[in-house]
């Protein structure tokens, strides 16, 4: 393991004390904790090893490797990953072949019982020839490589859920991590792609405390996917007012209307792009005038159109969803709880 | 005489959005009851507000009532940090930047002096050090 903790590595690169409290001040937002808790996160990232970390790449576009290297430098995303030991990612080594190969191989052997395994894109079950990297099945490596992580993390909706390879009628037999690895924890960070943050807030949350972090129901960190983008967003006000967009060039949506009526997926959508927002922090789906798409959800590209209200889909076909969109405040309230029923409902139908 | 003249376009002006939502009186709200309880118990307070859903509109209304007050600080360490009082008292707007400038955290601390204006005890520890080693080198000179 690394000798080095994050503290002397930042203190090497001529970082302050102010400077590392401000970086833990930052922490804190990002892992959705009080920023009271600055002083107790750079207490112990201080001592923080770097742990090693291989990232496997299967069915993917890349998009959520994207997301995380978008940033500009330099960021926390950038002082995290200086923070960890990225010891093989596919698409961003340099090394090819077989000496990509080698570099996982090592990382595992030198860390076997400590690394963390982070994946992106689904497992094709299909062939095992569909997708291979190095003559090697996707999911045989998944299998090898899990064998000694500490923990897995999957990251996006392909990982988490199967994602659009999974989309009907799943040609490849996708499936998520999770539906292959059964004996190690395994962390689920949807989003088509998620936010970066959200990404390195797991990661400093396991290099802060060691340990991961709280789960709901689809393995998602209850810090980022504990609340709905509909409960977060800031045109909440004009929902419970019964004030919507009806059009994307009405007076409404030049308003800043609540987009419910355009096809939203904010109330049935857990995630935090409402708070931590987009290309750092500038903006998200909805504040742009866009409904949310709902791609922290599972099999989200299968339920209709996105630009269908969710009372007119199939979360909710009742009259009641429709009547709540018209008149807002209580009845709105009703219909995001029907809808939020219905979700539950169609989860537990799910074979 | 162009064709795209005939076109009518209304240019609208960013950074004056002209709705809001009203998701800033809460806040004010809070802020004017944990100034209280600053004045009452001493008791310090730091809102993040990352984690509350505010729109432009909102952070601008915001930042209007605030308004400025009588200090203002400017930090350079991993990026700019710009410390405010507002227009009340002990009511302080903090702003982080990464290097890039891009913003890093917008915080409201409600306190008598924001933590990270104070010297850190490392930071004094490490300039000791420095000072001790430039007066041997002068002294050996």
């Amino acid at each position: 393991m690394p000798s080095k903790t994050l503290g002397e590595s930042l203190f090497e690169r001529g970082v302050s004390r102010r400077g590392f409290l401000k970086y833990c001040t930052a922490l804190a937002s990002i892992m959705a904790l009080p920023p009271t808790a600055a002083s107790a996160i750079a207490a112990a990232l201080e001592k923080a090893k770097k742990p090693s970390v291989i990232w496997l790449e299967f069915q993917a576009c890349t998009g959520c490797t994207e997301s995380l290297t978008r940033s500009h430098a330099p960021t926390l995303e950038d002082l995290i990953f200086d923070s960890i030991s990225l010891d093989s990612h596919d698409t961003l080594q340099a090394a090819a072949g077989h000496g990509a190969e080698q570099a996982r191989e090592q990382a595992m052997k030198d860390n076997w019982g400590n690394y963390l395994l982070l994946v992106d894109g689904s497992v094709p079950l299909g062939n095992p020839g569909f997708s291979t990297i190095g003559g090697v099945s996707n999911l045989e490596m998944l299998q090898e490589t899990a064998k000694g992580a500490a923990a897995v993390i999957a990251i996006g909706t392909c990982a988490a859920y199967g994602g659009l390879p999974k989309a009907s009628p799943n040609p490849t037999g996708a499936v998520a991590v999770s539906d292959v690895i059964k004996d190690k924890p395994v962390i689920n960070i949807p989003g088509c792609p998620p936010v970066p943050v959200v990404i390195t807030g797991v990661l400093a949350h396991y290099l802060t405390f060691g340990t991961i972090p709280e789960l709901d129901l689809h393995g998602r960190p209850l810090a980022f996917y504990g609340q709905s983008i509909h409960d977060r967003c800031y045109r909440r006000p004009f929902y419970e007012k019964g004030r919507f967009a009806e059009s994307f060039d009405d007076e409404g949506a030049k308003e800043g209307w609540c987009l419910y009526k355009l096809g939203c997926k904010g109330p049935i959508t857990y995630n935090a792009c409402a708070t931590v927002k987009w290309n750092d922090g500038v903006s998200f789906p909805i504040e742009s005038g866009h409904p949310c798409l709902g791609c922290s959800e599972p099999d989200f590209w299968d339920k209709g159109s996105f630009y269908q209200a969710l009372a007119q889909g199939q979360w909710g076909s009742a009259a009641g969803l429709g009547t709540a969109a018209a008149v807002g405040i209580a009845a709105g309230a009703g219909a995001a709880l029907l809808a939020r029923r219905k979700q539950h409902q169609a989860r537990e139908e799910q074979p | 005489m162009s064709k795209l003249d005939g076109i009518k376009v209304r240019v609208e002006d960013p950074t004056t959005p002209h709705w809001v939502t009203e998701n800033t009186r809460p806040l004010l709200h809070e802020i004017h009851h944990a100034l209280q309880r600053l004045l009452e118990a001493g008791e310090v307070k730091t809102i993040d507000l990352a984690s509350l859903p505010m729109g432009p509109a909102d952070e601008a209304r915001l930042l209007e009532i605030l308004g400025v007050g009588e200090v203002e600080a400017c930090i350079d360490a991993m990026g700019k940090s710009v410390i405010r009082e507002t227009r009340f008292p002990g009511v302080w707007f903090i702003e982080h930047f990464n290097t890039d400038d891009q913003p890093m955290g917008r915080l409201i601390d409600i306190t008598f002096i924001p933590t990270l204006l104070l010297s850190q005890t490392e930071d004094m520890r490490q300039g000791l050090a420095q000072l001790s080693l430039y007066l041997q080198t002068d002294d050996a000179a």
